[in-house]
């Protein structure tokens, strides 16, 4: 066989394998809507659920994956990004920083279930936080942190190290050229992986479920006092997120309108995932022509 | 290929009462980690000249030069021995205020490394770190820093488009502007014209001329004729080595050192 026919036949071959995945991921996606979408309603969006009886929705379980996702980020971002400018800038290349890296690299490899047995053991026990939000976001941030650094790392490592050069021979400080030149450069990456991150997070159920609790307590939405028991801005509550309902809709589910409520609840976490990573992507590629070509 | 011994060797001896001294290097060593890269290299420059350092690739002279102003001190493990003296201050000493010495020592790299920002703030953003933020001094000194660098006809009308929007030649002319903008006393640049075309190339060979009464310039450059034309001064290195440092014109027409006789009639290694 020639060159020209063998490259061909694997140019085929893998356009065969592309076309496979991209099925797949197709047909599941449009499963998911196909059963999902016609129980999606603004009633269905913003009830409660209903534990015995149909006619359930979601509202109070999006409001607290929301809320969770939010407290997390606020956690992890600036950790990441402090761990992340660390390593990339200023850390040596010694034993103790292979140490931190190697950590890193275990932790961010570590099943959800676990970090969320470690959760429930060390913050809803030991700490004794309970069932909360405090516990769930505590435990999402160690599922997100290694990510994130290790995204914010390479963020800044892909900036070129001509570009430090450049801002250092101007008499800058290393810390005015990482700030001012290095990160507005790896900025598109940083959101990129942040957003990417709070998607993960948005999906995450394991990790959820023996920290924030598998319990929506009414909330009352006109109290925003974070101290009140029924505020939805309590961190002391437990907060049932929304793939952890679907899971537990699913395993112990007693509602008539069950399947209905887990189909229509999972096209909405689809939705919001799909929406995390376009965004991401959308905005990435737009900060990135901002910096290249304004 | 000859080796050629790195003993022998021809320093010009200057005379400071006449050739006033803008930087004096002494005993100059650059490691690697264990390796020497610079042997022991004492090289005086005089005021409002321009230096030409000359050699084949590898023979340390971005090196040397990177250690003017401490460039080096980023490379992890490299290390710099011996002394500068700029203005009776050895700026090689552990105690030097290395940010500070460098808004007097500028240097234009051989890649092109525009920052992602505007032209403008390109030239700008140092300036403005600094303490400058009157928008007529600034916008007056992005002009006359890119028409000393032979750029502002061709950006002049778009001084907000990204710098790294530019071709490559224009980009290096950028950075020599941002360089300029400073305005440092010395200004170390490592084959700077590598990247250009012979348009643009002349331009900027007609700035730096423009510029020594100003600046102190340390130029490495590979182009002979460059050298030749625009160089008052001349240091061959070679092994890690100046091997000799003379007038240009005296380099190119009657060297003292065999190595250095075959290396500009281009009959070397
Ligand atoms: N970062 C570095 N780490 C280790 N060795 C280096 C480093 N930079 C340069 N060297 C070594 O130091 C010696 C001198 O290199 P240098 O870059 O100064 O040469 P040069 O004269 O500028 O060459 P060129 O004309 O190719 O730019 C070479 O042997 C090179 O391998
Ligand atoms: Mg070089």
């Amino acid at each position: 066989m020639d060159a020209k026919r063998a490259d061909k036949l694997m140019t085929g071959v893998l356009y065969a394998v592309a076309g496979l995945i991209i099925i797949i991921l197709a047909s599941l996606l449009g499963y998911i809507l196909w059963q999902g979408l016609p129980h999606i309603s603004w009633h269905f969006l913003t009830s409660p659920a209903k534990s015995f009886e149909a006619g359930g929705g979601i509202g109070i379980q999006l409001f607290n994956s929301f809320y969770l996702l939010l407290l997390a980020m606020l956690i992890s971002v600036p950790l990441s990004l402090g761990a992340g400018i660390y390593l990339a800038e200023y850390a040596r290349n010694n034993w103790l920083t292979d140490v931190v890296r190697t950590a890193i690299e275990i932790l961010s490899s570590l099943p959800s279930v676990v970090v969320g047995l470690f959760g429930f053991l060390v913050f809803v026990l030991q700490f004794q936080f309970g069932f909360s939000i405090l516990s769930g976001a505590l435990a999402l941030t160690m599922f997100n942190l290694p990510l994130l650094t290790r995204n914010v790392e390479d963020a800044l490592r892909s900036v070129s190290f001509d570009q430090r050069e450049a801002g250092l021979a101007l008499g800058l400080s290393r810390w005015e050229t990482v700030t001012h030149i290095v990160i507005p450069s790896a900025l598109p990456g940083i959101i990129t992986g942040m957003i990417l991150g709070a998607g993960r997070v948005f999906g995450e159920a394991a990790a959820l479920i023996y920290t924030a609790g598998q319990s929506a307590p009414a909330l009352n939405f006109g109290d925003w006092n974070p101290l009140h028991v029924a505020s939805p801005l309590n961190i002391f509550r437990p907060a049932e997120t929304l793939a952890v309902h679907i899971w537990k809709i699913n395993s112990e589910g007693i509602q008539p309108d069950a399947a209905a409520v887990s189909a229509g609840a999972s096209a909405v976490l689809i939705i919001a995932v799909l929406a995390f990573n376009l965004l991401a992507r959308w905005l990435g590629n737009r900060i990135y022509r901002k910096v290249t070509a304004a | 290929m000859q080796n050629y011994s790195l003993d022998d060797i021809y320093i010009r001896d200057f005379d400071p009462a006449t050739e006033e001294i803008a930087i004096d290097t002494k005993n100059i060593r650059v490691f690697y980690g264990d390796k020497e890269a610079i042997h022991d290299v004492s090289l005086p420059f005089e005021r409002y000249k321009i230096t030409a350092l000359i050699g084949a690739s590898g023979s340390g002279k971005s090196t040397f030069l990177r250690s003017l102003n401490r460039m080096n001190d980023n490379i992890e493990g490299s290390r710099v021995t011996g002394q500068i003296m700029y203005r009776d201050i050895d700026i090689n000493a552990k105690n030097v205020d290395v940010y500070e010495m460098r808004k007097h020592i500028g240097m234009v790299f051989q890649r092109p490394n525009p920052f992602a920002k505007s032209i403008y703030d390109n030239i700008t953003f140092a300036p403005r770190r600094f303490g400058e933020h009157r928008k007529a001094v600034l916008d007056e000194l992005v002009e006359t820093s890119l028409k000393q660098a032979a750029l502002w006809d061709q950006v002049k009308d778009d001084l907000h488009q990204s710098g790294l929007a530019l071709s490559g030649g224009q980009q290096q002319r950028l950075c020599i502007a941002r360089a300029i903008a400073m305005k440092p006393d010395v200004l170390l640049m490592d084959e700077p014209a590598s990247a250009l075309d012979p348009i643009s190339t002349s331009t900027v060979e007609d700035t730096l001329l423009a510029l020594k009464d100003q600046y102190t310039i340390i130029i490495v450059t590979h182009n002979m004729q460059q050298a030749a034309r625009i160089s008052d001064y001349t240091a061959f290195f070679y092994g890690g080595k100046a091997l000799e440092y003379d007038e240009t014109r005296k380099i190119f027409t009657r060297p003292k050192i065999k190595a250095t006789d075959d290396y500009v009639s281009g009959h070397f290694g």
